[in-house]
């Protein structure tokens, strides 16, 4: 360090944040300290121990550090912040290997009751919420987060907003990620889908959400385009419904502030609504609009031609935002919702229809003049695939919340194939599109190490979806109908427990399938690792293409 | 905005003129037929409004000109299933349970709809062929704890046994160890006894007369002189080779110990009354009916 | 202006996206959610629903916590074959005291919904603590542990105190007894059962688990299942008025 010491100080940042750490810390251990029940003492330790790593991390850094913050711009060129996303990038990958593992176990499961081995943290109830919050969360949040700061800084040409905020934002969000697992597994849990991380969680996710929202749109402040790109009124409308949701669904009262148990201010049926408004709108801004706007900028850029329509965009932005919202009551059809609630989900759930294929339909069209491309190119044929999924989904998703049809999906495997084909399908195929398009950028690497491993994650891949979003299609109807099955006498045809057997076949199919999509995802990771570690030079050499020999 | 970069020459299009990392937009104009279905949907889901139940109001909401509501609409289906199951199903509410086994038209009825009820309430217990298991009595046998007559399987179907209702079956097998009123090696003794009873061997050195002894002056008040049960009192019969619980001499000496008192559910109030007489009449016409 | 130029305004600036952003999110959720507080028809008038027994809600948030909802519904639809497999359809009444509710969304087993009383104590014993020793086909986890883990009443008051504050209307004299009606609850000898059957109507006390000692996890999720769709007077209960 050649400056002199005086010339530097701390930002307002470093010692705010410092001094928020070392907060933390203290009312950690008084929280340790006094627990009432293992996890809260536990994750109150792990809290203490991060929050003490974090001041000590921003010290060092402090110490390390030149007088002067990273420039904004260096030869009139902006200095994006790569930091962050590279971290978020790498955790995606994990996280995603860790999800579908998980899946793939839940999945074996069902088939095979056994693997349960009868103990509180393998059974499950307490995996399946670790499985769903893996893949959404931890997979889908990284990649989101991730691609978020990418795509605002190079679309508003500066970097981004806040010196240790972003950093916050990827490493306490990742922090949470952790506190909800392991929490799952030590049976702490608010039992309410997708939000099932209890009340100090919540709490930390709020914190780290607004730095969010505030990093994201700080950014946008200072942009250097004078329009903002399309993809970020999608990041936006995502990051600042999600924190909207994420309040109304989640307030309760703690039984005690040292224990993790909490009771949700929120009763019965209300609670019912309040739930399904939230679940049905975290697939609607975490999985739609957040991956939409992912849709919005790899696509064009991978294939290199324009956006479809500008004025597509602008309409079925502002009415996929607004009918999402009173989709909610789909969820709750025939229950003791009362009725008026149920019709407006349903009509405004046909109401989304098109502006979801608004989505679609500018996500294909952008590749008219550029279709030649998919033949060469897997990555932009997983990208183009993915939209096909958002299509189909988008599709069924309205088919089943009519409710003649949603009488029999409700409570089946169908709703967990529609699932699948928004999650593997749309969700999966358009974040591995993006990794694949981003890790060469972020790391500087002229191309992936393999596209023949693309290719082959592609394929793969797309036959484990296929072998399991059918399974669940013909189980999940079969299931439906075999529930309301009337013999010619007019008497219930079958038991349950006789619906349960005829599911077997099905689940062990769909384990498989799961089994295919989690290959595909190792061969990414491996695909990924080696187009880092490879230097630039190599990865675009023809013995690189050809990794097999 | 159009200068000479808005024209985009694969599409023969323009673009909006402005561009973030390379991107650019075309202007295409909306798709017609999206418009199109939009807009459908749109009508759609008024018309929907019109005729259900839609908007919340102030103090109740719009009710629909067809005033429709689902749960008067499943009261209307079920009445409606009661009629299409016809004529027959009104006769086997009329019919006295002998009735229905002599008509066999009634009794088929009765075996049709018994079967998914027996799946879905007794054969979690008794087992999906009715075989039962450990505690819950096999109910294809002709050996009846409670009475195989048509009116006494009613009863115990409507009623249950030691389940809490009014009218149940009660009664207990005593639990002779824990209650201190038989020591270990008597209770050792009378398990081998009444192993005997059904032909099973004993253990060595075990003492026939002192076993006959304990038996009787414990025993015999339930289970009979020989043994042979009471249905009065749910004692089941120690000579017939089946078992409740199990005939090893630990499991025999484990009932003597600690008492069994098994449970089996109250129907009425959960199932129908006809309902229940057709499970009389299918658990009496799977095989062991007297 | 053209109807596209005029989009500009969100385009140019972010505050302005992020208001009408939220603006528009805002509508859907407002009028869908908030007439659930004030119209009468929203919750029906019956008899019978009170909140849970200390060993009831021990038992209840077992089920939370274990994961039982995402297998188990508890919500019959009105639904001709729902009604006849289950009973009658779920009131919105039974569940106002659930927080969280438990309606479910996925039916790998039964609902769950009226199953108090439908099977007995040792049947839910042997069933959960391995489902197939009873039921050869089920795909339902083992819950062995449960009986061997203790109910830790210590802070059974605080959970109806809690409860209280979000709505549940435990009396003082409820939560002032809440530990000594946990372990009354779950056995039939002791001397408290009297007086608790008198803070909780119709509340059945048993040694659920069948074992001697003080209240397993086992005991207290029996106990909860054991109450599911009991509580309502179908007798008294007016299907005319509760249409909506
Ligand atoms: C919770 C478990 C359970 C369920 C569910 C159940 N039972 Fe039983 N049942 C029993 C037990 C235990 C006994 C024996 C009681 C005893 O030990 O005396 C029994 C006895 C009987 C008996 C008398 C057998 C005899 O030998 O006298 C009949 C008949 C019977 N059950 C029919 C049914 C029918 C029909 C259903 C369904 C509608 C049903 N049970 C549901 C547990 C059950
Ligand atoms: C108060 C009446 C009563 C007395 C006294 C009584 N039993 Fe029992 N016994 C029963 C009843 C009732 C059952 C069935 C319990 C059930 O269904 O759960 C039974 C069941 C049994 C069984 C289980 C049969 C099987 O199929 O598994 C055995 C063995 C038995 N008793 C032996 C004895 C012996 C030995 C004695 C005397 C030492 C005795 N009982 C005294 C009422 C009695
Ligand atoms: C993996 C899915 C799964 C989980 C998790 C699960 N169950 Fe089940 N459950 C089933 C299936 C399948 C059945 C039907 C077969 C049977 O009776 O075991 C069932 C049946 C039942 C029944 C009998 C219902 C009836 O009417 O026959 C009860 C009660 C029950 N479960 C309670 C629970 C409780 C309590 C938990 C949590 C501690 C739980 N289950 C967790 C799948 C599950
Ligand atoms: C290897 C791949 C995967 C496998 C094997 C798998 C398997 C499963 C299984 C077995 C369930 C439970 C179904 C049930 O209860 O019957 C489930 C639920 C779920 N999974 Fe996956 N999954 C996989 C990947 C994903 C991905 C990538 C996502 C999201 C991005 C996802 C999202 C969900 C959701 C949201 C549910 C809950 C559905 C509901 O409650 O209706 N899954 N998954
Ligand atoms: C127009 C768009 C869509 C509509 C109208 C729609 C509608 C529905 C309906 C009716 C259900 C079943 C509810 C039930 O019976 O319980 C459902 C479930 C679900 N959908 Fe969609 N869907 C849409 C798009 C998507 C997309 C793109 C995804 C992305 C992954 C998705 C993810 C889910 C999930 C996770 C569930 C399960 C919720 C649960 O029960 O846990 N949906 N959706
Ligand atoms: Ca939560
Ligand atoms: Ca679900
Ligand atoms: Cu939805």
């Amino acid at each position: 360090m050649s400056q002199p010491l005086n010339s530097k100080s701390m930002t307002i940042g470093e010692s705010g944040l410092a001094v928020f750490f070392a907060a933390a810390a203290f009312l950690c251990l008084i929280g340790a300290a006094k627990a009432v029940d293992v996890a809260f003492g536990f994750h109150a330790a792990l809290g203490a121990a991060a929050s003490l790593a974090s001041v000590f991390v921003i010290l060092n850094r402090y110490f390390d550090r030149p007088s002067l913050l990273p420039p904004q711009e260096i030869n009139g060129r902006p200095n994006y912040n790569m930091g962050p996303i590279k971290f978020a990038t790498v955790m995606s990958v994990f996280w995603g290997i860790a999800g579908f593992t998980v899946g793939l176990l839940i999945a074996s499961q069902l088939a095979w009751p056994a693997l349960n081995f009868d103990l509180p943290w393998t059974s499950f109830g307490r995996l399946r919420p670790l499985h769903t919050s893996a893949v959404i969360f931890a997979f889908g949040g990284n990649v989101l987060i991730a691609t978020s700061f990418y795509v605002v800084q190079k679309t508003s040409r500066v970097r981004l907003a806040g010196d240790l905020a972003p950093w916050f934002v990827v490493l306490g969000y990742n922090f949470f990620i952790l506190i909800a697992g392991t929490g799952y597994l030590l049976g702490v849990t608010q039992s309410k889908e997708y939000a099932e991380p209890e009340w100090y969680a919540d709490l930390w996710l709020t914190i780290v959400w607004v730095t969010y929202l505030l990093v994201f749109l700080m950014t946008l402040v200072k942009r250097k385009e004078p329009h903002i790109f399309v993809a970020n009124w999608f990041y936006l409308a995502f990051i600042v419904t999600i924190a909207v949701l994420h309040l109304g669904n989640n307030p309760a009262v703690p039984v005690s502030v040292f224990g993790s148990k909490s009771y949700i201010v929120w009763g019965g049926v209300q609670d019912a609504m309040f739930q399904w408004w939230y679940g049905h709108n975290a697939v609607g801004f975490f999985l739609t609009a957040g991956f939409l706007a992912i849709m919005y900028y790899f696509i064009p850029k991978r294939a290199e031609r324009p956006i479809y329509s500008y004025r597509l965009s602008i309409i079925h932005f502002w009415a996929l935002i607004f009918l999402y919202i009173w989709a909610g009551p789909h969820h709750l059809h025939y229950t003791a919702l009362p009725d008026w609630a149920q019709t407006l989900g349903m009509t405004f759930s046909i109401m989304l229809w098109m502006p979801s294929w608004g989505g679609m339909i500018n996500g294909l069209m952008t590749l008219s003049g550029a279709w030649d491309k998919l033949r060469t190119d897997p990555v932009l044929r997983m990208l183009v695939v993915s939209v096909a999924f958002y299509g189909m989904s988008t599709f069924e998703g309205p088919m089943m919340s009519i409710k003649v049809v949603n009488s029999l999906s409700h409570y089946t495997d169908w709703t967990i194939g529609h699932v699948h084909s928004g999650a593997l399908g749309w969700v999966g195929f358009v974040s591995f599109g993006a990794l694949y398009c981003m890790v060469p950028w972020l790391w500087d690497r002229k191309g992936l190490y393999s596209l023949k491993l693309v290719n082959w994650h592609f394929w793969i891949a797309t036959i484990g979806i296929v072998l399991y979003i059918s399974a669940m299609w013909v189980s999940g109807i079969l299931q439906g109908l075999m529930w309301r099955a009337y013999t010619s006498l007019g008497f219930l045809e079958y038991s349950f427990i006789e619906s349960v057997e005829a599911m077997h076949p099905f689940y062990m199919i769909r384990a498989a399938g799961g089994a295919l999509f989690l290959i595909g995802s190792l061969i990414m990771a491996y695909n990924l690792w080696m187009t880092v570690r490879v230097g630039e030079a190599e990865v675009q050499s023809p013995v690189a293409l050809q990794p097999a020999e | 905005m159009a200068e000479q970069n808005d024209f985009d020459h694969v599409s023969g299009k323009t673009t909006t003129g402005h561009e973030w990392d390379g991107i650019k937009e075309l202007n295409t104009p909306l798709p017609r037929w999206w418009v199109l279905t939009f807009y459908a949907c749109i009508i759609w889901a008024v018309g929907y409004w019109v005729v259900y139940p839609s908007w919340p109001l102030l103090s109740s909401y719009l009710p629909g000109v067809m005033h429709y509501s689902s749960r008067a609409d499943v009261a209307v289906e079920l009445a409606n299933l009661e009629k299409s199951r016809g004529e027959k199903m009104v006769a086997l509410g009329a019919a006295s349970l002998a009735d229905i086994e002599k008509d066999p038209a009634l009794l088929a009825l009765a075996r049709a709809r018994g079967k998914t009820v027996f799946g879905d309430n007794c054969a979690p217990c008794h087992g999906s062929g009715a075989a039962g298991a450990k505690g819950y009595p096999n109910l294809n046998d002709d050996d009846w704890l409670w009475g195989g007559t048509l009116d006494q399987i009613m009863q115990t179907i409507q009623f249950g046994v030691r389940s809490g209702h009014a009218k149940t079956h009660d009664s207990a097998m005593l639990a002779f160890g824990k209650d201190g009123t038989l020591k270990p090696e008597q209770i050792v003794t009378v398990a081998n006894y009444v192993r005997s009873l059904s032909g099973l061997p004993t253990r060595q050195g075990y003492d026939a007369g002192a076993g006959a002894k304990i038996f009787a002056e414990n025993c015999t008040v339930c289970h009979g002189d020989a043994g042979k049960g009471n249905q009065e009192l749910g004692a089941p019969n120690l000579t017939d080779k089946i078992w409740l619980y199990g005939s090893d001499e630990a499991t025999v000496v484990e009932t003597i110990t600690n008492g069994r008192t098994g449970v089996m559910p109250a129907w009425v109030g959960r199932l129908d009354p006809s309902t229940i007489k057709v499970m009389a009449v299918y658990v009496h016409s799977l095989g062991g009916g007297k | 202006m053209s109807f596209w130029t005029r989009h500009q305004i969100f385009e140019k600036n972010s505050i302005v996206l992020i208001v009408g952003i939220l603006a528009v999110i805002a509508i859907g959720g407002l009028v869908e959610i908030t007439p659930l507080f004030y119209l009468k028809s929203t919750i029906e008038v019956v008899d019978g629903v009170r909140p849970y027994t200390p060993l009831e809600l021990t038992g209840r948030n077992i089920y939370v916590r274990e994961g039982c909802y995402l297998c188990h519904s508890q919500m019959i639809r009105p639904l001709r074959d729902e009604v006849e497999r289950y009973g009658h359809f779920s009131l919105a009444a039974e569940s106002m005291y659930d927080h969280p509710f438990q309606w479910g969304s996925k039916r790998t087993g039964p609902d769950l919904a009226r199953v108090g009383a439908k099977y007995s104590d040792d049947w839910h014993v042997t069933h959960l603590t391995n489902p197939r020793a009873i039921v050869p086909q089920s795909v339902m986890p083992g819950y062995s542990f449960l009986a061997q883990t203790e109910v830790d009443p210590a802070t059974i008051a605080d959970h109806l105190r809690t409860s209280r504050i979000v709505g549940v209307p435990y009396t003082d004299d409820q939560i002032a007894n809440a530990v000594a009606d946990l372990t009354a609850q779950a056995d039939p000898d002791n001397a408290g059962a009297d007086a608790f059957t008198k803070r909780y109507p119709k509340a059945v006390v048993r040694n659920f688990d069948g074992k001697a000692g003080a209240p397993t996890e086992m005991d207290a999720l029996i106990a909860y299942l054991q109450v599911l769709g009991t509580l309502v007077d179908f007798k008294l209960y007016n299907e005319k008025a509760n249409l909506r």
